[in-house]
């Protein structure tokens, strides 16, 4: 179980999170909210790519608030970028490499599980010969490979057509089944949000509501909402 | 470092089907020719001639040098002969083992005459070992005339340990020629490297691919020229990409010159240390930033 005990973070004297409280349990957590309210930074906060100013992270009980990015990631916690990295000379075979100790036609599923032909892509370079939606299915299918009892996504619909996007909805939702873990999803999507278990919604650096799905997705103007890219 | 040893990270552990000459410590050490490909060594100069008959397709043939002892410094002359109409594959390379106090250098002229429609792949590598006070220095100059029609892809890798290179390619491209060229380069150390290309496209629809991808560590410096001369209606695209770590220095002085209307050459060069995002992204994998340094810039080496 992860916990985030008041967890502000601020940067360059501006306050980005405030006294953030939450729960994680083992199911699907969306969090969504305006551009700016913070999801992004919170992700990247339990990742250890930022370290928060005050507050404290805890994992099965361990305050894992000073461990390292690596740290994090060998105790299970997984995390998918928003913008995919490009590497000059790695191979789409190499980060899979990287991210599974899989091999051979176990590695091929996290591509077909995103939508890619594994045959086409595992000798192509990770740099500007694929596209950013190629790209970001990648991304998404080096962190399905490893395969982590706690699993972030930033934005994984950015990028990806809409055909693609609703098999990636259902992508998670096997992943889910068959990991039972904490799987984070950060998301204006409407259909990303309809496969929560619990919603985070976020404004302005704080947690606005949190409860179940039944229980929040009826409160979200989706279609009104400014910067959520609702398509309701 | 054994003989055996050197060989084979010279060569990659490539079996050649076809001829080969094995030149050790400056003398030749084995040479097989067959129908197809004749070897004949040169009068009045070190090296040798390769003749590749017309419409030989198939064979891979190896050169490699190696160099097991101090105070060894040879020029060697190779020049190949590659007939019309054929398909090959050259390995060349040299390693170097200088457990002395003496400078070992090497310095190898290879001229292709590479014949109407043909072929040819060309690997070669460049390895020193050995923990003595002595130089390990190297010079390969690769000098390409490329009738009409006719590929060449050239690969040149400089793995490690070779403490002063320059590196001179010169290539003139006939009607439909088209060249790529893949140059990879480590120092680390003090070491320095230069690397030089003069690639002029005469021919109509004459292509040339330049790829340099380089990392220089610790005091290392190296330095990347290309000249390159669109004569006639040609396309080359040349790129420079160079990681730095530590206080090592890279520079990069492209040159392109269209002295035809519809010339199209194009020049990127970038220079810098590891992305602070790829850096993350392997860390966030579970790799310590040792490691995920390491795999970079093997990927960016391979």
């Amino acid at each position: 179980m992860l916990k985030l005990q008041d967890v502000c973070y601020s940067a360059m004297g501006k306050q980005i999170l405030k006294d953030i409280n939450l729960t994680f349990s083992d199911e699907i957590i969306v969090i969504t909210g305006a551009n700016g309210a913070g999801k992004s930074t919170l992700a990247k906060i339990i990742m250890g790519i930022l370290k928060p100013t005050s507050g404290k992270i805890f994992y099965n009980d361990q305050d894992i608030t000073d461990f390292s990015i690596t740290e994090r990631a060998k105790m299970g916690i997984a995390f998918a970028f928003q913008q995919p990295v490009k590497f000059k000379g790695l191979k789409v075979l190499d980060i899979l490499r990287l991210s599974s100790s899989e091999k051979g036609k176990s590695l091929s599923t996290y591509l077909s599980d995103v939508g890619l032909c594994a045959k086409e892509y595992l000798t192509r370079e990770l740099s500007g010969e694929l596209s950013g939606g190629e790209l970001k299915r990648i991304e998404i299918a080096s962190v399905l490979a490893r395969k982590c009892p706690i699993t972030i996504f930033d934005e994984p619909e950015a990028g990806i057509d809409l055909w693609s996007f609703s098999n990636l909805v259902q992508t998670f939702k096997n992943f889910q089944n068959q990991v039972k873990g904490t799987m984070i999803l950060i998301s204006h999507q409407e259909k990303m949000i309809e496969i929560a278990d619990t919603i985070i919604v976020m404004k302005e650096g704080k947690v606005e509501k949190v409860g179940k799905n039944h229980e929040i997705l009826p409160t979200l103007s989706i279609k009104s909402c400014k910067g959520c890219g609702g398509n309701r | 470092m054994k003989q055996d040893e050197l060989l084979n990270i010279v060569t990659d552990n490539a079996v050649f089907g076809g001829a080969y000459n094995i030149r050790v410590n400056g003398k030749l050490f084995d040479r097989k020719t067959n129908e197809n490909v004749d070897i004949v060594s040169k009068e009045g100069a070190s090296g040798i001639d390769i003749f590749i008959k017309d419409g030989t397709v198939g064979q891979t043939i190896g050169i490699p040098v190696v160099l097991t002892s101090g105070d060894i410094q040879e020029v060697v002359l190779n020049d190949f002969h590659i007939g019309k109409n054929c398909d090959v594959t050259i390995i060349a390379g040299c390693g170097i083992d200088n457990c002395s106090s003496c400078t070992s250098q090497h310095d190898g002229v290879h001229t292709f005459y590479v014949g109407q429609n043909s072929k040819v792949k060309y690997i070669e590598r460049h390895y020193g070992h050995g923990e003595g006070s002595g130089q390990k220095v190297m010079n390969p100059e690769t000098v390409i005339n490329m009738e009409k029609d006719s590929k060449m892809e050239m690969i040149t890798t400089q793995l490690e340990g070779v403490d002063s290179t320059v590196r001179k390619t010169t290539a003139h491209l006939a009607d439909g020629a088209n060249l790529v060229i893949t140059e990879k380069v480590l120092t680390t150390g003090e070491q320095k490297a230069t690397s030089i290309f003069d690639v002029d496209l005469d021919g109509k629809n004459s292509k040339a691919k330049l790829s340099s991808r380089v990392v220089a560590k610790d005091n290392s410096y190296q330095d990347f020229y290309s000249d390159v001369k669109g004569n006639n209606d040609c396309y080359a695209h040349i790129e420079c990409d160079a990681i730095i770590v530590n206080n090592a220095k890279v520079g990069s002085t492209p040159k392109i010159v269209a002295n035809h209307p519809d010339a199209s050459l194009v020049h990127e060069a970038t220079i810098g240390k590891i992305a602070g995002e790829q850096l993350l992204k392997l860390l966030s994998l579970g790799l310590d930033e040792k490691e995920a340094e390491d795999a970079i810039i093997q990927g960016f080496l391979k």
